[in-house]
């Protein structure tokens, strides 16, 4: 008990920090892959916006950055890092590339969302005369909400995986202090209590993340 | 009356499902004229062009050739903004009404008062007026998945009419329903054309629909319009086998192959069916000719038919007695109907 005690002031510390990346992670990602997942749905043939080039160019940019292993991509944007957030390294660059990340990863599951809203809804609507933009806002976007709000509950929690390792570059977090206090100084106290924290984290982000889709879903 | 949609040797081509594949002609040429404030119905098996050929009224797909012209305005050849204008005077229904799930059913009516930029307190008043007019006023709240069917049909005819459109489009719309709600739906659809001076065009597999609602058909087959003309013309002297068929999933007209056997085999005699419009002839004076000329006949098939309010017989006969006798009974039934011997 004592144990645990002691450390907790930096179990707390490195807690905060942890959902901290990950809220920040989410908001740009999910901001970014809302939109390249959007715009895959609606520019692909027979959608509202159908654009074959940025479908195109859409899909090869998704297909690319999907498959890096994300411990190869932290390393590997820290050039784009600089530019962006100013350095290559600590938790504001680990927070860059797990939003890159994220966008790419949840660009497919919202495409993958949109797609199953049913065309005749889509056609009912061009049938009173919305237009493109107005279709996506008022019928894609909403329809699909519920499944959306389990994809971005999916998403979240492998920007959770992601924040782990964003002690590669110097950047702290719960992670982070798991590898470096715990595994690497043999404490076990750290690395279970470490753990534990990611484990109820996830549970509780899944279980609002399911409340909330089925408040939407009203099942 | 004057038109209210004219196709003009209108054609709509998909390209090929795959590479090398041939074209393939939904709608082949087709010329139409529907007039305003009447039910035009378009009939014909799946696959014979007509969900195409209505999708080109709204131009929810555009044409290939040819030309659509709806009131005074060349609807074919818009695009963009200055078309969504117009397709908001054409109302729609499906066969699967297509409501949004995320929206009450007031919230799928006031949807395309939204899209006309209705401010949100004359969205109210016209949504409760609409619910009103189909007949669930109590329901706003509801969600589509909350109510049955022919409900969930009747919400699609309030959105479709939201913006005061003066056509609307049905679209297989009572395909998924049960008898009994496909009546009452179609009510509804005579009262929008009544009440509301609506031109609506429907458009089915079902001849019953056909013969309930529809002042004048046309039937489609392999993307070409073979046969118009009014419902009653159309039902009682089809002119294609298409037609024909379609008449005789209404009426069991003419019995045939084994149909006919089983008949002959339960009852003597020659067979003669009979047929007659209201302007010639009725059930009675059939009867009664007959029963006067003392020959023993009796009804094996067929009946009277309700077509728009006006009567259509189909009675097939079997006639036993002297060759002469029959010959004169037939004769005696009179004008205006056609008799023929099923040999």
């Amino acid at each position: 008990m004592s144990e645990i005690a002691g450390v907790l002031p930096d179990l707390l510390e490195q807690t905060a920090i942890m959902l901290w990346m990950v809220a920040l992670a989410l908001v740009f990602g999910g901001v970014g892959g809302l939109a390249i997942g959007t715009g895959l749905t609606v520019t692909r043939s027979g959608g509202v916006l159908q654009q074959r080039a940025v479908w195109w160019i859409l899909n090869v940019l998704v297909n690319t950055f999907r498959p890096i292993p994300f411990i190869i991509l932290l390393a590997a944007l820290q050039p784009i890092g600089r530019l962006v957030v100013g350095k290559g390294i600590g938790t504001e660059y680990a927070v860059f590339a797990i939003a890159i990340a994220a966008t790419f990863g949840i660009a497919r599951i919202v495409e993958q969302n949109l797609v199953a809203v049913p065309p005749g809804v889509i056609e009912a609507a061009r049938a009173t005369g919305a237009s493109p933009w107005r279709i996506i806002r008022t019928v894609i976007l909403p329809e699909a909400l519920g499944p959306l709000v389990l994809g971005f509950t999916f998403a979240v929690i492998a920007i959770v995986d992601m924040s782990a390792v964003a002690g590669l570059v110097g950047g702290e977090g719960l992670g982070n202090w798991a590898v470096a206090y715990g595994y690497r100084q043999f404490d076990e106290v750290v690395t279970w209590s470490a753990l534990v924290v990611v484990v109820v984290v996830v549970q509780l982000l899944q279980a609002l993340g399911n409340a909330l889709a089925r408040r939407i879903m009203r099942r | 009356m004057a038109q209210h949609i004219v196709l003009d040797r209108v054609s709509k081509r998909f390209p090929p499902a795959k590479r090398g594949g041939d074209e393939i002609v939904a709608v082949n040429d087709v010329s139409l004229e529907i007039e305003r404030g009447e039910v035009f119905g378009i009939i014909g098996y799946s696959g014979a062009g007509k969900s195409t050929l209505v999708r080109l009224i709204n131009q929810l797909e555009p044409v290939s050739s040819g030309t659509i012209t709806v009131g005074d305005v060349v609807i074919s050849e818009l695009r963009g903004k200055r078309l969504r204008e117009q397709q908001t005077g054409i109302g729609m229904i499906f066969q699967r009404f297509n409501l949004l799930t995320s929206r009450t059913v007031a919230g799928n009516v006031a949807y395309p008062l939204e899209v006309v930029g209705v401010g949100a307190g004359e969205r109210r008043r016209r949504v409760a007026e609409l619910l009103e007019f189909v007949g669930l006023a109590g329901r706003a709240d509801a969600y589509p998945e909350q109510l049955s069917g022919g409900q969930q049909q009747r919400v699609g005819i309030a959105r479709a009419l939201a913006a005061n459109p003066e056509i609307l489009l049905a679209d297989e719309a009572t395909s998924a329903l049960d008898p009994e709600t496909t009546a009452e739906v179609l009510d509804l659809l005579g009262r929008v054309n009544r009440e509301l001076g609506v031109t609506i065009v429907v458009i089915t597999h079902e001849m019953e629909v056909i013969t309930r609602i529809a002042d004048r058909v046309a039937v489609m087959e392999a993307g070409r319009v073979v046969e118009t003309g009014a419902t009653y013309d159309v039902f009682t002297r089809p002119r294609t086998t298409t037609a024909k068929r379609f008449v005789q999933t209404v009426v069991r007209a003419l019995p045939e192959g084994d149909d006919l056997a089983r008949l002959r085999s339960r009852h003597d005699g020659r067979f003669f069916t009979i047929s007659f419009t209201d302007e010639g002839a009725s059930e009675a004076r059939v009867f009664s000719a007959l029963a006067r000329a003392g020959v023993d006949f009796q009804l094996v098939h067929g009946g009277v038919d309700d077509i728009q309010g006006r009567v259509y017989g189909l009675l097939t006969i079997a006639v036993r007695g002297e060759a002469d006798a029959v010959a004169r009974a037939l004769e005696g039934i009179g004008d205006g109907v056609t008799v023929e011997e099923q040999r």
